[in-house]
């Protein structure tokens, strides 16, 4: 199995404001670490998301989507906090409104499955209705493929 | 925690005291014949020593070839090395706990508009540590384990580990300030996360 994760924001302003101007410079090299760090799988494109048009409706153009496929939550865990990556997490204020409603998630899916957007914001409504369970859950309330609590 | 006092007093010997700092300080593994050259004991002695560090949990073993195979029996079969244990090990007599409650602190702050004030509160705390030209040996007396990288310090240790494995956007900005406080004018201290290791790392300011 490997680990799928969802997060979503809302920005501080449209991604051509000057408000975002450095987070909006930082996609492309941060989006290549990802690609290049060990243990990533897939991640979710502009090229996917055009072609997924009820996904933009659905959750509107302000609503900034990162989706992306894992080998294993170490791997993940890396990525996120043990790079560059972390530096960037730390200004998220500046750039992405603060909201209390639950904005990240995490789930298994089979080798090869790649999620659609869809999918992800499912498992989102799922945490946020029910709390971290198998089917959805965070770094924090970790599951093991298995379903346990890990 | 009869487990950790158990491994904390094998380091009672001072010959296993030696063992033990000479190995975690490596940061990589470590045969048995350096262990004993560097520690100067006999390689026997230092092979004894070092596998009650490893019972009791403070070192970790692992096989690898140290050197070019050689020829002859044995030239090449991978010899027995260690390294420092993952687990941290506490004693507190009576007991206490600060761990647990700095992990419920760190749930309780995080993402809420309280955790720009704990970082400050960190870069505070490190402001009133700072000596000058003091930094280094702040770092290692407070367990940071600095050491030189090329023209960079940086820091084998994370004496915040467990909590900022739970919580590392709050406990690595909170570090970072810290360290930026103990630093001074003397070194900036910048965010350097990798695998496995502390998220600050320094570059010597020359003018100092």
């Amino acid at each position: 199995m490997h680990l799928a994760q969802l997060n979503v924001g809302r920005l501080v302003a449209p991604l051509d404001a000057p408000e975002v101007a450095d987070f909006v410079a930082l996609l492309e090299p941060i989006n290549k670490l990802a690609d290049d760090a060990p243990g990533f799988v897939w991640r979710l494109t502009a090229a996917d998301t055009d072609s997924a048009v009820d996904y933009r409706h659905d959750f509107g153009d302000d609503l900034l989507i990162n989706m992306s496929v894992w080998r294993t939550r170490q791997d993940l865990w890396n990525y996120v906090y043990r790079t560059r990556h972390l530096a960037v997490l730390q200004r998220r204020r500046e750039w992405f409104q603060r909201t209390v409603e639950v904005h990240s998630v995490m789930w298994w899916v089979p080798d090869g499955h790649l999620p659609t957007a869809a999918e992800g914001m499912a498992r989102l409504a799922l945490l946020a209705e029910q709390g971290p369970g198998p089917g959805a859950f965070t770094f924090k309330d970790f599951h093991d493929p298995a379903g346990a609590p890990a | 925690m009869t487990d950790d006092l158990a491994a904390v007093a094998a380091l009672h010997d001072p010959v296993r005291r030696a063992l033990y700092d000479y190995v975690a300080a490596q940061g990589r593994a470590v045969g048995r014949n350096e262990a004993a050259q560097e520690t100067g004991i006999s390689r026997t002695l230092a092979a004894f020593h070092l596998d009650k560090l490893a019972e009791a949990g403070l070192l970790e073993v692992d096989f690898m070839r140290l050197t070019e195979a050689r020829p002859g029996p044995g030239g090449g079969r991978p010899a027995k090395v260690y390294r420092r244990g993952s687990i941290a090990r506490t004693v507190t007599l009576p007991h206490r706990d600060y761990e647990q409650l700095a992990a419920l602190l760190a749930d309780a702050v995080h993402d809420t508009a309280a955790d720009e004030r704990a970082v400050a509160a960190a870069g505070a705390a490190g402001e009133r540590l700072h000596e000058p030209g003091h930094w280094l040996a702040t770092l290692r007396e407070r367990g940071y384990e600095p050491y030189a990288d090329g023209a960079r310090v940086r820091l084998r240790n994370c004496p915040f580990q467990q909590v900022a494995e739970a919580q590392p956007l709050l406990v690595c900005s909170m570090n970072l300030a810290l360290c930026k406080g103990i630093a001074g004018p003397d070194a900036t201290a910048e965010l350097d996360p990798r695998p496995g290791a502390c998220c600050v790392s320094f570059s010597k300011n020359k003018s100092r």
